[in-house]
């Protein structure tokens, strides 16, 4: 704590409750601060501002891309959309709808796996991480470790046992496969997030719920259920992104069948099979997409936080 | 202390929390329920046994839980499926709560229990299988009739062949070159945006390709690098910047080397996001003292960047680069979508696909797999001491 700043009597505000900070700078320092730190210089914005334009433009493309009429789509490209503006739904009305796309199948088939893989795993891994927390028992802390070590095993090392194992018991092709392996997947990664958040959760808050005679069950759902909102909202956001973008799982246990193969299974197909049909392709990748970017959009606040509490998955 | 604890206190994280409750009568229920988990656990284990002789049986399921063809099957399934969990998940936690005395063991069971009987289906089990394939040939290790040990002929071929010895380079390069970009201009991002005017705007529309599907980001940038003979008008715009500019159309996917290049540019594209996200908190975590210090030093500007930001970030610099090294390690998506791993640009996890689900050369595919792997457990004992650390700091 440097003490060489000058004296400057402060009124105690909200935000001083901080205990890093002995007192809250005022807002002549802060702005001081900001104008030094900061690379500030025309420069600076100028290349902040080109990254973002880069950044944004080649979504932007195939967005103005799926609403221009086919032909217009093979003839021209799509900046010439400013100064010749046409607008049609036909693509996507074809891509949803059309017998030998049919994304409207496949995008049910993507919301049937997502939903219990995202609700599956991270139930069990609550209580797991709980279990890991708050229950002592033999060897915990060797397992723990253990646990948080398989979030390294690549997927692919697992595929094709799973895989040999869901024929053997006769789930192949079914959305079963699907919602085992993304829920085992997950679990590594959730449990150690989990455990992550409940070990900050103040020791004295379970004892006093102990002392008062509950079990563990009821401490687990009285008292830190409601603390991990918002690290179970993180996780989910989290793990429905993975889920619906996920293509390799998907590709593995359920490519096979339309009757349960995901969004991401049949675009890649297309972008194969019908390359050049960018009418299609402009409009299929937004379907698929339109979902995950609402709930980002949504869930921003979530997501960064799951992020800084180490989920990151491979 | 001890007086007070309520009976159904049976957790030893307190000194002498046990010695109290030994009067009162054991919940048969909650161990019933314990000895239930332990069988789920029993029976998981089978599996896997029964696995590894070859000799799973064959389970005929209900029609309506394996073979859902319309909508609305497929949606009462999937609630069908979210409910029975829940249930089942329910009830045995309500069961293993009870008034009566529970041992320790069956609560323990019932909370870390489905987890470590998933783990060790899904992961361990498939883990070990496909070590032992990659010393085997084309055929399952399993079928006794057609395997055949190789030893290590299968990463012999993988570090000799031509063929192979590109995809070990092109993973390479993407394994440099990523995180090396994507950190760099996530920091230089993170910086230039530091406290500015609309600062969570210009976060989001960086960090919006992480949302997106690989395989979504692969068909948006296939689109721009789309190739017209040039007598034809372009609808790539990076074909029709070259044209802009007097130069001849250029095939991006299909030259080798560079092609490499042009794929490792669609992670750099979304990997960005997610290190500028993290560099940007680290970077606000500095304490104002000492930027405030270094203020009253005279440091500003550049020589504050590099003498006070990055040493404080550092940390934080270091797990993204690793972050990104494995997410990229592991990537499959781009290379499959955009190329297929044609045109020299495939990468070990494509490669592993390819072998393992087109070629069927499953010991090859293991032994990609499995290279995978190795090439990932330093990067593991790292973090598990990085997490010693922090549980010795605590």
């Amino acid at each position: 704590m440097t003490t060489s700043n000058p004296p400057v009597p402060v009124a105690p505000t909200a935000e001083t409750g901080t205990p890093k900070r002995p007192r809250k700078l005022t807002k002549a320092e802060q702005r001081a601060i900001e104008a030094k730190t900061r690379l500030t210089s025309p420069w600076a914005t100028g290349i902040a501002l080109v990254m973002a334009f880069l950044w944004t433009v080649p979504t932007f493309g195939l967005l103005i891309t799926s609403i221009r009429p086919q032909a217009s789509i093979q003839n021209s490209g799509w900046w010439t959309w400013f100064t010749n503006p046409e607008f049609t739904l036909a693509n996507y009305e074809t891509v949803l709808t059309g017998s030998s796309t049919a994304f409207a199948t496949y995008f049910v088939n993507t919301l049937v796996i997502t939903i219990p893989a995202v609700v599956i795993p991270i139930t069990i891994a609550l209580l797991a991480a709980y279990a890991f927390s708050w229950i002592e028992f033999r060897g915990r802390d060797l397992l723990f470790v253990a646990v948080f070590a398989l979030q390294i095993v690549p997927l692919q090392v697992t595929l094709i046992p799973l895989l040999t194992i869901y024929v053997d018991v006769g789930l192949a092709g079914s959305f079963w496969t699907v919602w085992l392996s993304h829920s085992i997947f997950a679990l590594p990664l959730a449990i150690f997030m989990f455990h992550n958040f409940m070990k900050d959760i103040p020791r004295s808050l379970v004892e006093a719920a102990r002392v008062d005679g509950a079990g563990h069950v009821r401490i687990f759902f009285r008292v830190l259920l409601p603390l991990l909102t918002p690290a179970i909202a993180a996780f989910t956001v989290f793990q429905f992104l993975w889920v619906w973008n996920d293509l390799l799982v998907a590709l593995t246990f359920a490519g096979g069948t339309p009757n349960v193969a995901p969004l991401t299974v049949r675009l890649a197909e297309l972008s194969g099979s019908r390359g050049q049909d960018w009418h299609l392709l402009s409009a299929g990748a937004f379907v698929a997409l339109v979902v995950p970017v609402a709930i980002f959009l949504f869930g921003q606040r979530y997501f960064v936080r799951g992020l800084l509490a180490g989920g990151v998955k491979g | 202390m001890s007086g007070i604890k309520a009976p159904e206190q049976v957790d030893a994280s307190s000194a002498g929390a046990k010695v109290s409750s030994s009067s009162t009568p054991i919940s048969y229920t909650a161990l019933a329920v314990g000895v239930f988990m332990i069988l789920v656990f029993v029976g998981v284990v089978g599996l896997v046994v029964a696995s590894f002789f070859n000799a799973v049986p064959e389970i005929s399921w209900p029609s309506f839980l394996v073979d859902s063809n319309t909508t609305v099957k497929k949606l009462s399934l999937m609630v069908f499926v979210v409910a029975l969990f829940i249930g089942v998940m329910a009830l045995l936690l309500l069961l293993v709560d009870s008034r009566k005395r529970v041992p320790n063991w069956t609560v323990a069971i019932t909370f870390v229990g489905p987890a470590l009987a998933a783990l060790l289906l899904g992961l361990i089990w498939p883990g070990i299988s496909t070590i032992i394939q990659s010393f085997y040939g084309r055929s399952p290790w399993a079928d006794s009739e057609r395997s055949e040990f190789v030893g290590f002929d299968n990463f012999a071929t993988l570090f000799t062949t031509p063929e192979f010895q590109v995809v070990l380079r092109n993973t390479l390069i993407w394994v440099i070159v990523v995180p090396l970009v994507a950190v760099a201009l996530g920091l230089i991002y993170a910086v230039l945006i530091d406290r500015t005017r609309g600062e969570a705007f210009s976060k989001g529309l960086i960090f919006l390709p992480m949302a997106i599907s690989l395989v979504g980001a692969s068909i948006i940038w296939r689109f721009i690098y789309e190739y017209r003979s040039p007598a034809r008008p372009q609808i790539g715009l990076a074909n029709q910047l070259l044209v802009w500019v007097g130069l001849e159309p250029y095939q991006f996917l299909l030259n080798s080397p560079l092609n490499t290049l042009f794929l490792i540019l669609v992670m750099i594209w979304i990997q960005t996001g997610f290190a500028m996200t993290i560099i940007s908190a680290a970077i606000k975590a500095i304490p104002d003292d000492i930027i405030e210090a270094a203020r009253l030093d005279g440091v500003s500007g550049m020589r504050m960047f590099r003498y006070v930001t990055i040493p404080s970030i550092r940390p934080a610099l270091l797990v993204v680069w690793v972050t990104i090294t494995m997410t990229t390690l592991k990537v499959f998506d781009i290379v499959r979508t955009m190329t297929g791993g044609n045109f020299q640009t495939s990468v070990v996890a494509n490669e592993f696909y390819t072998q393992s689900f087109r070629q069927f050369n499953f010991g090859l595919g293991a032994a990609l797999a499995v290279l995978l792997f190795v090439i990932v457990i330093p990067v593991v004992v790292y973090q598990v001491r990085q997490l010693r650390l922090s549980e010795e700091i605590r």
